[in-house]
């Protein structure tokens, strides 16, 4: 019974956040204040819960809970072992410091729009897609998540805003519409899609030595709906417009959270369902990681605007988290589990730093941005703290994740993955300090025209006199980025944990079976 | 009947990808709601295609019996189509501000994202 509660509390807290706050909505339309408040009850409360389920599974092991007490393959199954606890975990600690940033920078037509319920429902939507065990109901959780991202990226008025708007629908919709053939021609194989049952099936299969009909076929569309979804290479193309174009707290939730369900989603299906280690695909993933790193990076170094660089740094991160499912072995997958807790708080957390830049330079062009470190000293400690952890300098955070990896890559001597994730790695490094170099260190750059100074002045009042809702989310972030990486010692095992999970499912498989019989 | 509905939803593949690499923002759109048709009738058809059995059970037996058409496939394709619903009018209506914004409805013409 408790269990059902922990496991369910982070699905409903978020509806009930987005029903109060359309319902304040309607009856005080003008209210910021009545939003703030909403939003902020309800994001404090998923991130207790989150923590809550995270601690309860560490002591507990893995919870199952049968939603409305249906018998496991025909009714819908919340399944949370560790790595779906870290999961909810981080979609909680952004929830948190992306409602405080929103309440420093998103404006006031756009709360009246119904900003706050459709970023509730986007976490709806993220922890569902974490938390559901039934291959049906991710996707509809994914198409949650992907209906308040869409509206929450096209809402304001700015035509770029619409037009990489309407790439990523499509393509979002195109992944759906894979992921969905895919389901049914699975559905008609094996007649399950409960994804404990179907790992079940398929190793009695493999035991039997009978071959399952079109498996490679499904597989792959998996890994194609996934990859779209996780912009690996060569399907990330849409990633940088969509999400250089809205307002930075949304862009910096989206940068946390969207792409890695889709990596979640990867590694959940290819460790229980199709284990990568069986199936024909190991070395195709080893390859799309490989060079998603490499593309990454190298889009990166061509870009100019803090945004953009950052967007395509998100790609070549989402190269290494690849690169641990492919690797294959626990280690290597509890280097992936680390890569993403590591990830998105420090690439969330550059997104918030760089609208802040954004903010107080009038502009996200390094050419045009300068002096932050004269003006701004703090900003520029909170900036260089994720960036050198990104780039994965000791003793930060990135450090450590990017280390098991590389040592998982030496030990089952796949040493030119090893090459290729140090040379991206340099390469990381390398575009940090440029966005430093330019916008940090360059002297400002003059501005002639009196209005645009009068402008940025009044920017820069607005960012004192909010200096808190500005400040606090980058400095949490920052301090959770210095806590792991000097705490690795801690923190490591849990993950070591996840991914020993992970890659032995019988235990995953016996909690959902013992709870549904 | 498997095979014409194979043949029906290989051209409705085949079309909705056609469109779908088109210019024009309305024949996207129309690939994109041709795709999700195609995906349905694939789930109906791979579910197993059974003719006259209900799957309700007789009132004086515990079980079904005979041959009877598996409910879930149905169950999931009216899930699907709800969701295609929402989601093809939420891009019908972002399509329609990005032609009144731009005056075009070629994509090449409107992709001024880059900027």
């Amino acid at each position: 019974m408790l269990a059902g509660i922990v496991l369910i509390a982070p699905l409903i807290l978020p509806l009930l956040s987005a029903i109060a706050g359309l319902l304040a909505l309607a009856i005080r339309p003008l209210s910021r204040n009545l939003q703030n408040l909403i939003s902020g009850i309800g994001s404090t409360a998923l991130l207790l819960s989150a923590l809550f389920l995270f601690l309860d599974v560490l002591k507990e092991g893995i919870l199952v809970v049968q939603i409305g007490s249906w018998p496991m393959p025909f009714g819908i199954t919340l399944v949370a072992d560790i790595f779906t606890s870290i999961m909810i975990l981080i979609s909680g600690i952004i929830g948190f410091t992306g409602q405080i940033y929103s309440m420093a920078s998103i404006n006031p037509e756009r709360i009246r729009i119904g900003y706050y319920p459709l970023f509730f429902t986007l976490l709806l939507g993220v922890n569902g897609a974490f938390l559901t065990g039934d291959l049906f109901n991710l996707y509809v959780w994914f198409e949650v998540m992907l209906m308040s991202s869409f509206v929450l990226m096209s809402i304001g008025r700015n035509p770029g805003q619409t037009s990489g708007a309407i790439k990523y629908v499509t393509i979002n919709l195109f992944s759906s519409a894979i992921f969905l053939t895919a389901l049914g021609i699975l559905y008609g194989f094996v007649g399950t899609l409960n994804m404990a049952d179907l790992a079940v099936k398929f190793s009695q299969a493999r035991q039997a030595g009978e071959s399952i009909g079109l498996i490679n076929v499904v597989s792959g569309m998996f890994l194609i709906a996934f990859g779209i979804k996780a912009a690996v290479f060569p399907l990330f193309f849409w990633l940088p417009d969509s999400y250089y174009a809205p307002p930075p707290a949304i862009s910096a939730v989206f940068a946390g959270l969207l792409t890695k369900v889709g990596v979640y989603a990867l590694i959940r299906v290819f460790t229980l369902v199709f284990p990568l280690n069986e199936g024909s695909f190991q070395p195709v993933v080893l390859w799309i990681a490989g060079i998603t790193m490499v593309t990454g990076v190298l889009g990166a170094v061509a870009q100019n605007e803090v945004r953009r660089i950052l967007s395509f740094h998100i790609i070549s991160q989402i190269g290494y988290m690849v690169m641990g499912l492919a690797l294959y072995t626990p280690l290597a997958i509890a280097g992936s589990v680390f890569y993403i807790f590591h990830h998105v708080m420090v690439k969330t957390n550059l997104f918030f730093a760089g609208g802040l830049m954004e903010r107080i330079g009038g502009t996200g062009d390094l050419k045009r941005l300068g002096g932050l470190y004269k003006n701004w000293p703090v900003l520029s400690v909170l900036f260089i703290i994720p960036a050198l952890s990104l780039a994965g300098l000791p003793p930060l955070s990135g450090f450590f994740a990017k280390l098991s990896l590389l040592q998982a890559g030496f030990e089952i001597k796949s040493f030119w993955i090893v090459g290729v994730a140090l040379i991206v790695s340099l390469l990381t490094l390398f575009s940090m300090t440029k966005i430093w170099t330019q916008a940090f260190w360059k002297p400002a750059p003059e501005i002639d025209d009196g209005e645009c100074r009068e402008r940025l002045l009044s920017q820069h009042e607005d960012v004192r006199s909010k200096k808190g809702q500005w400040y606090i989310p980058i400095f949490l972030l920052a301090a959770i980025t210095l806590l792991v990486g000097f705490g690795a010692g801690i923190v490591f095992p849990i993950a070591m944990q996840a991914g020993e999970q992970l890659i032995n499912p019988a235990g995953y498989i016996e909690a959902v079976f013992r709870s549904g019989g | 009947m498997g095979i014409l509905l194979a043949i029906v939803i290989g051209v409705l593949y085949g079309s909705a990808i056609y469109l779908l690499v088109r210019r024009s923002l309305v024949k996207m759109l129309i690939g994109l709601g041709l795709l999700s048709h195609a995906t349905n009738l694939l789930i109906f058809t791979a579910g197993g295609l059974t003719q006259g059995g209900p799957p309700v059970i007789n009132p004086d037996a515990q079980r079904l019996t005979g041959a009877f058409s598996d409910p879930l496939p149905q169950a999931l394709i009216l899930t699907a189509i709800v969701i295609g619903l929402g989601v093809i009018a939420f891009a019908l209506a972002l399509s329609s501000r990005l032609y009144r914004a731009t005056g075009s409805d070629d994509m090449n013409q409107i992709n001024i994202g880059e900027k």
